[in-house]
């Protein structure tokens, strides 16, 4: 099995585990989007829903176990990559001519997962531990009022958009990157490759961002 | 002459590979529009040798972009502004009057500085030696044509063999990663059938002592594609990427 991780571990090894954790995340956004988009069909469908998940409890918990797994390698090796990166020039340069030869995306990719992360811790508070950890709202079912409730303070509103089209920027880079990491990239269908992942980016984005939008603005009176 | 500028650059200087380096400024005054960058470089020299100053060393040899010794990263960019040439093909034209020009090395971990703006590139004969050839046996001339290649091989290996190790890509990359330069190198052999027999084993020869001489990871930033004066093709790469992993899984070779 040596010569297993020492390919893991090679420069090109890291951006594989990148690129395949990268991949099972882009697919669960997708999962998490049709979830979250059920909340446009009211309280009784949205709360439905969730309590259809509470029924198939053992099985989300596997799922989530997985999703933690393939977060905690993606997350470990990206900060690895960028120290490890950093120490490849101990001394910078002093004009920086890099926004002539890429793009900001791409650059930004440390920063852009950095606050992800901390969105992501923000974001479990405020709704896997409201649903999950005896939220008095949860143990009645209401799902859908403890997001109202959330997205009602304006100031967790922008900030949740904020960090969606950071996401954005993310996705962006790494939904291309991938396959160009996997080597599937040709004269051909790589320009095709850059195009869906831009549809892909603005759909995650528009469609996670509505909703805080929604409950700001259109729902927030009816609480 | 009418047209001539004056200049002010701002030269990274280092005595030796130890030395604390620093930003020297100097004045350059009526450079002719056609002079090349170098020779800009050879004048203030000249001036500097005159009054019995240490000249500033920076690297050049063929002065006509076929042997990638000159390198400079000039505001920010590696061989200047303009895309697809080297330092030495560069002209003093596309600057203007009054211009302040910033001169700095290579910058990575695996490119030491000598001095000045001349960087040690030995860490690209070491990824070279440790598989970027083919072993062939001495003897008569083979004949010609006696193996067929394929028009789109041909092109793709003469485009990959275009590179000249200058190592622009390296420090173009945020992360110095030679990942262009070793993947050019890689390909150029293996969508050839030359290239075929040693195939697996020179990836991943390559690809550990990319490792091991202290380059960083690529993060599909592309930057080295753009200021690549061959225009390597980041499909390299991707090539790159697919042969090693072919290598991890078709050879039994446990030890790469
Ligand atoms: S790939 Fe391009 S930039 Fe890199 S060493 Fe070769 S010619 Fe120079
Ligand atoms: S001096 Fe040979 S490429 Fe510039």
């Amino acid at each position: 099995m040596g010569w297993f991780f020492r390919a893991l571990n090679s420069s090109i090894g890291k951006k594989f585990v990148m690129a395949v954790t990268g991949i099972c995340l882009l697919l669960f956004l997708i999962i998490h989007l049709i979830n979250n988009l059920t909340l446009y069909g009211g309280p009784e469908i949205f709360d439905t829903v969730v309590k259809n998940l509470e029924s198939i409890k053992p099985l989300v918990r596997v799922i989530e176990l997985v999703l933690v797994l393939i977060f905690v390698l993606h997350i470990f090796n990206g900060v690895r990559l960028w120290i490890e990166n950093k120490k490849a020039r101990p001394v910078g340069y002093k004009v920086n001519g890099s926004s002539e030869n890429s793009d900001l995306f791409s650059r930004t990719m440390f920063v852009t997962g950095s606050i992800i992360f901390i969105f992501l811790v923000v974001h479990l508070r405020t709704f896997w531990v409201s649903f999950n950890l005896g939220h008095p709202l949860a143990a009645e079912h209401k799902y859908y009022q403890i997001v109202a409730e959330a997205f009602s303070d304006p100031l967790y509103s922008i900030l949740y958009v904020a960090a969606m089209i950071l996401l954005g920027f993310h996705l962006n880079h790494g939904f291309q990157s991938a396959f160009q990491t996997f080597g599937w990239n040709n004269k051909k269908y790589f320009p095709i490759i850059e195009k869906l992942g831009l549809i892909y980016t603005l759909v995650m984005v528009i469609g996670f961002a509505s909703i805080p939008i929604y409950f700001l603005f259109f729902y927030g009176g009816n609480l | 002459m009418s047209g001539n500028m004056n200049l002010t650059l701002k030269i990274w200087r280092q005595a030796n590979a130890n030395a604390v380096g620093g930003f020297v400024t100097f004045n350059v005054k009526n450079i002719s529009p056609d002079s090349s960058f170098l020779e800009m470089l050879d004048i203030l020299n000249e001036e500097l040798e005159a009054k019995g100053e240490d000249p500033v060393a920076f690297e050049h040899d063929c002065r006509e972009g076929i042997c990638g010794a000159c390198s400079l990263v000039i505001n920010g960019r590696p061989h200047g502004p303009l895309a697809r040439i080297t330092t030495c093909q560069l002209h003093m034209r596309h600057f203007k009057d009054g211009d302040t020009i910033w001169i700095e090395p290579w910058r990575a971990k695996a490119f030491p500085i000598i001095k000045d703006l001349i960087v040690d590139r030995t860490s690209f004969e070491k990824i070279i030696q440790a598989g970027g050839f083919i072993s062939v046996d001495t003897g008569g001339v083979p004949d010609a044509n006696a193996i067929l290649i394929s028009k789109d091989a041909i092109e793709k290996a003469t485009d990959a063999a275009a590179c000249i190790g200058c190592g622009a890509c390296v420090a173009a990359c945020k992360n110095a990663s030679a990942m262009l330069f070793v993947s050019a190198k890689v390909s150029q052999f293996a969508v050839l059938p030359q290239g075929q027999p040693e195939r697996y084993q020179r990836v991943q020869a390559m690809v550990k002592k990319m490792d091991e001489m202290g380059f960083g990871s690529c993060t599909n930033t592309y930057a080295c594609e753009a200021e690549c004066p061959k225009g390597i093709s980041v499909r390299n790469i991707a090539q790159l990427n697919r042969d090693y992993f072919n290598a991890k899984l078709k050879s039994e070779n446990v030890e790469a």
